[in-house]
Protein backbone atom coordinates (compact mmCIF):
# COMPACT_ATOMS: atom_id res chain seq x y z
CA UNK A 1 0.00 0.00 0.00
CA UNK A 2 1.88 2.83 -1.09
CA UNK A 3 -1.01 5.44 -0.94
CA UNK A 4 -1.27 8.45 1.97
CA UNK A 5 -4.99 9.65 2.86
CA UNK A 6 -5.14 13.13 4.08
CA UNK A 7 -8.35 14.93 5.19
CA UNK A 8 -9.07 18.40 5.97
CA UNK A 9 -12.61 18.80 7.20
CA UNK A 10 -14.97 16.93 4.82
CA UNK A 11 -12.35 16.83 2.11
CA UNK A 12 -10.33 13.53 1.17
CA UNK A 13 -6.89 14.03 -0.48
CA UNK A 14 -4.89 10.49 -1.61
CA UNK A 15 -0.42 11.19 -2.03
CA UNK A 16 1.86 8.89 -2.82
CA UNK A 17 3.65 7.61 0.25
CA UNK A 18 7.28 8.52 0.82
CA UNK A 19 7.28 12.12 0.53
CA UNK A 20 7.25 14.74 3.42
CA UNK A 21 4.15 16.42 5.00
CA UNK A 22 5.70 19.46 3.20
CA UNK A 23 5.50 18.28 0.12
CA UNK A 24 2.35 16.64 0.11
CA UNK A 25 0.61 19.42 1.62
CA UNK A 26 2.04 21.31 -1.82
CA UNK A 27 0.98 18.81 -4.19
CA UNK A 28 -3.13 19.31 -2.67
CA UNK A 29 -2.39 23.21 -2.48
CA UNK A 30 -3.02 23.63 0.81
CA UNK A 31 -0.93 26.23 2.90
CA UNK A 32 1.25 24.69 5.92
CA UNK A 33 0.80 28.37 7.77
CA UNK A 34 -2.63 27.62 7.78
CA UNK A 35 -2.74 23.54 9.21
CA UNK A 36 -1.50 21.09 12.26
CA UNK A 37 -1.45 17.71 11.05
CA UNK A 38 -2.19 14.69 13.08
CA UNK A 39 -1.35 11.07 12.99
CA UNK A 40 -3.12 8.53 15.20
CA UNK A 41 -3.46 11.69 17.16
CA UNK A 42 -0.48 13.00 17.57
CA UNK A 43 1.15 15.94 15.96
CA UNK A 44 3.67 15.85 13.51
CA UNK A 45 6.35 18.13 11.82
CA UNK A 46 6.50 18.92 8.12
CA UNK A 47 9.64 16.95 7.99
CA UNK A 48 7.62 13.98 9.13
CA UNK A 49 8.33 11.70 5.78
CA UNK A 50 4.78 9.73 5.32
CA UNK A 51 4.36 6.09 5.17
CA UNK A 52 1.96 3.79 2.60
CA UNK A 53 -1.72 3.54 4.77
CA UNK A 54 -1.28 7.03 7.31
CA UNK A 55 -4.05 8.97 7.53
CA UNK A 56 -3.20 12.35 7.84
CA UNK A 57 -5.85 14.65 9.41
CA UNK A 58 -5.18 18.30 8.90
CA UNK A 59 -6.25 20.70 11.57
CA UNK A 60 -7.22 24.28 10.09
CA UNK A 61 -6.27 27.03 12.93
CA UNK A 62 -7.82 30.25 11.08
CA UNK A 63 -11.19 31.73 12.54
CA UNK A 64 -12.21 35.34 12.00
CA UNK A 65 -15.18 37.65 12.16
CA UNK A 66 -14.66 41.22 13.05
CA UNK A 67 -11.42 43.35 11.77
CA UNK A 68 -12.11 46.68 12.28
CA UNK A 69 -12.90 48.23 15.46
CA UNK A 70 -12.28 45.18 17.40
CA UNK A 71 -11.31 45.50 21.24
CA UNK A 72 -12.05 49.51 21.48
CA UNK B 1 12.62 16.79 14.21
CA UNK B 2 13.76 17.06 17.09
CA UNK B 3 12.97 18.94 20.47
CA UNK B 4 15.55 21.72 20.26
CA UNK B 5 15.53 21.60 24.50
CA UNK B 6 15.67 17.79 24.84
CA UNK B 7 16.04 15.86 21.41
CA UNK B 8 12.61 14.45 21.60
CA UNK B 9 10.05 14.33 18.58
CA UNK B 10 9.29 18.13 18.16
CA UNK B 11 5.53 18.66 17.47
CA UNK B 12 5.89 21.49 16.35
CA UNK B 13 8.29 24.27 14.37
CA UNK B 14 7.94 27.69 14.44
CA UNK B 15 9.83 29.15 11.56
CA UNK B 16 9.25 32.64 12.17
CA UNK B 17 11.47 31.50 15.57
CA UNK B 18 13.27 28.73 14.40
CA UNK B 19 12.62 26.89 17.01
CA UNK B 20 10.74 23.32 16.88
CA UNK B 21 9.82 21.87 20.67
CA UNK B 22 8.43 18.11 22.34
CA UNK B 23 5.04 18.32 23.74
CA UNK B 24 6.31 18.66 27.35
CA UNK B 25 8.65 21.88 26.05
CA UNK B 26 6.44 23.25 23.75
CA UNK B 27 3.71 23.88 26.81
CA UNK B 28 6.41 25.30 29.15
CA UNK B 29 7.75 27.45 26.74
CA UNK B 30 3.84 29.10 25.86
CA UNK B 31 3.38 29.26 29.30
CA UNK B 32 6.67 31.07 30.00
CA UNK B 33 6.34 33.26 26.86
CA UNK B 34 2.85 34.67 28.48
CA UNK B 35 4.49 35.53 31.68
CA UNK B 36 7.21 37.66 29.65
CA UNK B 37 4.28 39.57 27.24
CA UNK B 38 1.83 40.21 30.61
CA UNK B 39 5.11 41.47 32.53
CA UNK B 40 6.50 43.27 29.35
CA UNK B 41 3.27 45.00 28.56
CA UNK B 42 2.45 45.89 31.90
CA UNK B 43 -1.01 43.87 31.96
CA UNK B 44 -1.88 42.24 35.47
CA UNK B 45 -0.63 40.71 38.54
CA UNK B 46 -1.27 37.91 40.73
CA UNK B 47 -3.15 40.41 42.79
CA UNK B 48 -5.13 41.34 39.75
CA UNK B 49 -9.09 39.81 39.45
CA UNK B 50 -9.04 38.99 35.56
CA UNK B 51 -12.31 38.34 33.67
CA UNK B 52 -11.22 35.81 30.79
CA UNK B 53 -13.80 36.10 28.23
CA UNK B 54 -14.34 32.71 26.96
CA UNK B 55 -15.68 32.06 23.45
CA UNK B 56 -15.57 28.04 23.62
CA UNK B 57 -12.54 28.32 21.06
CA UNK B 58 -8.90 27.55 21.15
CA UNK B 59 -7.47 30.76 21.76
CA UNK B 60 -10.15 31.59 24.92
CA UNK B 61 -9.80 28.47 26.61
CA UNK B 62 -5.79 28.20 25.66
CA UNK B 63 -5.72 31.68 27.36
CA UNK B 64 -7.86 30.45 30.51
CA UNK B 65 -5.65 27.64 30.70
CA UNK B 66 -2.40 29.32 30.64
CA UNK B 67 -3.62 31.86 33.08
CA UNK B 68 -5.07 29.02 35.31
CA UNK B 69 -1.60 27.47 35.42
CA UNK B 70 -0.20 30.43 35.77
CA UNK B 71 -1.87 30.69 38.84
CA UNK B 72 -3.75 34.23 38.58
CA UNK B 73 -7.19 34.99 39.93
CA UNK B 74 -9.13 34.41 37.18
CA UNK B 75 -12.92 33.99 36.37
CA UNK B 76 -14.88 33.19 32.91
CA UNK B 77 -17.37 35.39 31.16
CA UNK B 78 -19.72 33.35 28.15
CA UNK B 79 -21.13 35.81 25.97
CA UNK B 80 -24.36 33.54 24.57
CA UNK B 81 -25.30 35.01 21.26
CA UNK B 82 -27.99 33.08 20.00
CA UNK B 83 -26.45 31.52 16.69
CA UNK B 84 -27.75 28.60 15.57
CA UNK B 85 -26.31 28.07 12.03
CA UNK B 86 -27.67 24.20 11.52
CA UNK B 87 -24.98 23.44 14.26
CA UNK B 88 -26.11 24.58 17.46
CA UNK B 89 -22.96 26.97 17.38
CA UNK B 90 -24.23 28.81 20.63
CA UNK B 91 -25.62 26.31 23.15
CA UNK B 92 -22.54 23.84 21.71
CA UNK B 93 -19.72 27.10 22.84
CA UNK B 94 -21.32 27.18 26.02
CA UNK B 95 -21.46 23.56 26.95
CA UNK B 96 -17.26 23.40 26.01
CA UNK B 97 -16.88 26.38 28.46
CA UNK B 98 -18.96 24.99 31.43
CA UNK B 99 -17.05 21.31 30.74
CA UNK B 100 -13.52 23.52 30.87
CA UNK B 101 -14.26 25.48 34.18
CA UNK B 102 -15.68 22.35 35.89
CA UNK B 103 -12.73 20.27 35.11
CA UNK B 104 -10.67 23.26 36.89
CA UNK B 105 -12.76 24.18 39.35
CA UNK B 106 -12.95 27.60 38.10
CA UNK B 107 -16.44 30.32 37.89
CA UNK B 108 -18.00 30.92 34.96
CA UNK B 109 -20.38 34.02 34.43
CA UNK B 110 -22.71 33.55 31.51
CA UNK B 111 -24.81 36.19 30.00
CA UNK B 112 -27.39 34.88 27.41
CA UNK B 113 -28.17 37.82 24.65
CA UNK B 114 -31.48 36.49 23.51
CA UNK B 115 -32.78 36.42 27.27
CA UNK B 116 -31.21 39.97 28.34
CA UNK B 117 -32.06 41.23 25.44
CA UNK B 118 -35.19 39.45 24.04
CA UNK B 119 -33.22 39.22 20.74
CA UNK B 120 -30.47 36.63 19.56
CA UNK B 121 -27.58 38.38 17.66
CA UNK B 122 -28.82 37.68 14.17
CA UNK B 123 -31.98 39.16 14.90
CA UNK B 124 -30.94 42.23 16.61
CA UNK B 125 -28.67 42.74 13.12
CA UNK B 126 -31.78 42.06 11.01
CA UNK B 127 -33.89 45.11 12.60
CA UNK B 128 -30.13 47.52 12.10
CA UNK B 129 -28.53 48.76 9.25
CA UNK B 130 -25.50 47.83 10.95
CA UNK B 131 -23.27 44.96 8.91
CA UNK B 132 -25.12 44.95 6.06
CA UNK B 133 -26.74 41.97 6.93
CA UNK B 134 -23.65 40.56 8.55
CA UNK B 135 -24.12 40.52 12.43
CA UNK B 136 -20.37 40.76 12.66
CA UNK B 137 -21.00 44.23 13.40
CA UNK B 138 -23.42 43.57 15.92
CA UNK B 139 -21.78 41.01 17.63
CA UNK B 140 -18.71 42.75 18.48
CA UNK B 141 -21.00 45.94 19.77
CA UNK B 142 -22.51 43.79 21.96
CA UNK B 143 -20.02 41.70 23.08
CA UNK B 144 -17.65 44.74 23.89
CA UNK B 145 -20.88 46.33 26.08
CA UNK B 146 -21.53 42.84 27.79
CA UNK B 147 -17.66 42.29 28.17
CA UNK B 148 -17.38 46.05 29.97
CA UNK B 149 -20.18 45.92 32.15
CA UNK B 150 -19.66 42.31 33.68
CA UNK B 151 -16.21 43.15 34.39
CA UNK B 152 -17.13 46.63 36.39
CA UNK B 153 -20.12 45.33 38.05
CA UNK B 154 -17.96 42.39 39.31
CA UNK B 155 -15.37 45.19 40.49
CA UNK B 156 -13.06 42.80 37.74
CA UNK B 157 -9.60 44.48 37.28
CA UNK B 158 -9.20 43.32 34.11
CA UNK B 159 -10.79 41.81 31.06
CA UNK B 160 -8.19 39.73 28.90
CA UNK B 161 -9.22 38.07 25.68
CA UNK B 162 -7.80 34.96 23.33
CA UNK B 163 -6.72 37.80 20.44
CA UNK B 164 -4.21 36.16 18.84
CA UNK B 165 -1.26 37.66 16.35
CA UNK B 166 -3.10 36.69 13.72
CA UNK B 167 -6.30 38.44 15.02
CA UNK B 168 -3.78 41.42 15.54
CA UNK B 169 -1.91 41.78 12.14
CA UNK B 170 -5.15 41.06 10.34
CA UNK B 171 -6.93 44.05 12.09
CA UNK B 172 -3.65 46.17 11.56
CA UNK B 173 -3.69 45.37 7.78
CA UNK B 174 -7.50 46.42 7.26
CA UNK B 175 -7.23 49.39 9.22
CA UNK B 176 -3.50 50.26 7.08
CA UNK B 177 -5.19 49.43 3.75
CA UNK B 178 -7.93 51.90 4.48
CA UNK B 179 -5.47 54.24 6.38
CA UNK B 180 -8.23 54.24 9.81
CA UNK B 181 -5.92 55.92 11.99
CA UNK B 182 -7.81 56.20 14.80
CA UNK B 183 -8.57 52.18 14.75
CA UNK B 184 -4.40 51.94 13.94
CA UNK B 185 -3.90 54.49 17.72
CA UNK B 186 -6.46 52.02 19.69
CA UNK B 187 -4.57 49.00 18.66
CA UNK B 188 -2.32 47.92 21.69
CA UNK B 189 -1.80 44.86 23.50
CA UNK B 190 -3.04 47.01 26.69
CA UNK B 191 -6.19 49.38 26.83
CA UNK B 192 -5.90 51.57 29.86
CA UNK B 193 -8.91 51.96 32.44
CA UNK B 194 -8.74 55.88 31.82
CA UNK B 195 -12.45 56.62 32.17
CA UNK B 196 -14.84 55.67 35.28
CA UNK B 197 -17.00 53.46 33.03
CA UNK B 198 -14.30 51.71 31.08
CA UNK B 199 -12.60 48.51 32.39
CA UNK B 200 -9.03 47.65 31.60
CA UNK B 201 -8.05 45.19 28.89
CA UNK B 202 -5.48 42.98 27.73
CA UNK B 203 -4.01 40.65 25.16
CA UNK B 204 -1.60 38.06 26.78
CA UNK B 205 -1.76 36.18 23.52
CA UNK B 206 -0.97 38.95 20.80
CA UNK B 207 2.16 37.84 19.91
CA UNK B 208 1.36 34.45 19.28
CA UNK B 209 0.28 32.59 16.13
CA UNK B 210 -2.73 31.47 15.81
CA UNK B 211 -1.21 27.93 14.68
CA UNK B 212 0.64 28.03 17.91
CA UNK B 213 -2.53 28.71 19.41
CA UNK B 214 -4.23 25.55 17.99
CA UNK B 215 -1.19 23.40 18.58
CA UNK B 216 -1.27 24.36 22.53
CA UNK B 217 -5.19 23.41 22.52
CA UNK B 218 -4.20 19.99 21.00
CA UNK B 219 -1.31 19.01 22.99
CA UNK B 220 -2.64 20.06 26.15
CA UNK B 221 -6.05 18.29 25.68
CA UNK B 222 -8.50 21.06 25.57
CA UNK B 223 -11.90 20.34 23.58
CA UNK B 224 -12.95 23.35 21.82
CA UNK B 225 -15.26 23.93 18.96
CA UNK B 226 -13.69 23.59 15.89
CA UNK B 227 -16.20 24.79 13.84
CA UNK B 228 -16.46 28.36 12.58
CA UNK B 229 -18.89 30.54 13.78
CA UNK B 230 -21.30 29.81 10.29
CA UNK B 231 -21.40 33.76 9.96
CA UNK B 232 -17.38 34.31 9.66
CA UNK B 233 -17.71 32.97 6.23
CA UNK B 234 -16.28 34.73 3.40
CA UNK B 235 -15.15 37.59 6.54
CA UNK B 236 -12.78 40.14 5.44
CA UNK B 237 -9.97 38.94 8.16
CA UNK B 238 -10.32 35.46 7.12
CA UNK B 239 -9.42 36.74 3.73
CA UNK B 240 -6.77 39.17 5.42
CA UNK B 241 -5.66 35.98 6.95
CA UNK B 242 -4.99 34.05 3.64
CA UNK B 243 -3.33 36.87 2.30
CA UNK B 244 -0.94 36.99 5.29
CA UNK B 245 -0.34 33.42 5.84
CA UNK B 246 0.70 33.36 1.91
CA UNK B 247 3.37 35.83 3.08
CA UNK B 248 4.32 34.14 6.01
CA UNK B 249 4.74 30.73 3.82
CA UNK B 250 7.68 32.62 1.68
CA UNK B 251 9.01 34.88 4.07
CA UNK B 252 8.74 33.05 7.69
CA UNK B 253 8.35 35.57 10.64
CA UNK B 254 6.64 38.09 7.85
CA UNK B 255 3.81 38.47 10.36
CA UNK B 256 4.94 38.70 13.54
CA UNK B 257 7.70 41.62 12.28
CA UNK B 258 4.85 43.72 10.95
CA UNK B 259 3.38 43.71 13.66
CA UNK B 260 6.01 44.43 16.39
CA UNK B 261 7.35 46.89 14.26
CA UNK B 262 3.91 48.48 14.30
CA UNK B 263 3.79 48.44 18.40
CA UNK B 264 8.03 50.41 17.78
CA UNK B 265 6.11 52.26 15.81
CA UNK B 266 3.40 53.44 18.20
CA UNK B 267 6.04 53.77 21.13
CA UNK B 268 7.58 56.36 19.21
CA UNK B 269 4.82 58.01 18.14
CA UNK B 270 4.34 57.49 14.66
CA UNK B 271 0.42 57.03 14.87
CA UNK B 272 -0.09 59.43 17.65
CA UNK B 273 1.85 61.45 20.45
CA UNK B 274 4.13 59.09 22.76
CA UNK B 275 2.81 56.91 25.17
CA UNK B 276 2.96 57.79 28.35
CA UNK B 277 2.31 61.70 27.19
CA UNK B 278 -1.18 62.12 26.14
CA UNK B 279 -2.55 58.43 26.36
CA UNK B 280 -3.01 57.55 30.33
CA UNK B 281 -4.68 61.04 30.76
CA UNK B 282 -8.62 60.40 32.23
CA UNK B 283 -11.03 60.58 30.20
CA UNK B 284 -9.16 60.54 26.86
CA UNK B 285 -8.83 57.41 24.87
CA UNK B 286 -6.57 54.99 23.71
CA UNK B 287 -6.23 56.99 20.18
CA UNK B 288 -6.17 60.18 21.93
CA UNK B 289 -9.77 61.35 22.00
CA UNK B 290 -12.31 62.63 24.21
CA UNK B 291 -14.09 59.99 25.86
CA UNK B 292 -17.63 61.20 27.34
CA UNK B 293 -19.94 59.22 29.71
CA UNK B 294 -23.31 57.49 28.10
CA UNK B 295 -25.74 58.60 30.04
CA UNK B 296 -27.92 55.32 29.63
CA UNK B 297 -25.45 52.58 30.62
CA UNK B 298 -22.09 55.15 32.22
CA UNK B 299 -20.12 53.22 29.39
CA UNK B 300 -17.71 55.77 27.90
CA UNK B 301 -18.55 56.95 24.28
CA UNK B 302 -16.37 59.31 21.73
CA UNK B 303 -19.29 61.40 21.15
CA UNK B 304 -21.89 63.12 23.70
CA UNK B 305 -24.96 61.09 24.49
CA UNK B 306 -26.00 57.66 23.85
CA UNK B 307 -23.06 55.10 23.04
CA UNK B 308 -23.35 52.88 19.79
CA UNK B 309 -24.10 50.01 21.88
CA UNK B 310 -27.31 51.97 23.54
CA UNK B 311 -28.27 53.75 20.07
CA UNK B 312 -28.36 50.78 18.85
CA UNK B 313 -30.75 48.98 21.29
CA UNK B 314 -33.01 51.95 21.20
CA UNK B 315 -33.51 51.97 17.61
CA UNK B 316 -34.33 48.32 17.64
CA UNK B 317 -37.16 48.94 20.46
CA UNK B 318 -39.30 51.51 18.57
Amino acid sequence: MDIVKVVLRDQEFEVKAGMTLRHALEKIGVNRETVLATRNGELITDDEILQGGDVIKLIAVISGGLVQGVFQ
Amino acid sequence: MKCRQCEAKAVINMRQHKLALCANHYIQWIVTQTQRFIEKYHMFTHQDRILVAVSGGKDSLSLWDILWQLGYLTEGLYIGLGIDGGVNYSSRSHQLCVQFAAQRNLNLISVNVPQTYGMSIPEIAAHTQRGKNKPCSVCGLTKRHIMNQVALEGNFDVLVTGHNLDDEVATLFGNTLNWNVGYLQRQRPLLLDNHPGLVRKAKPLCRFYEREMAAYALVRGIEYIYDECPYAEGSTSIYYKGLLNQLELDRPGAKLSFYLSFLQAKETGFFSKPINLEYGEENVGAGGETLYTCPKCGQPTTAKGLCSFCRMMEKISR
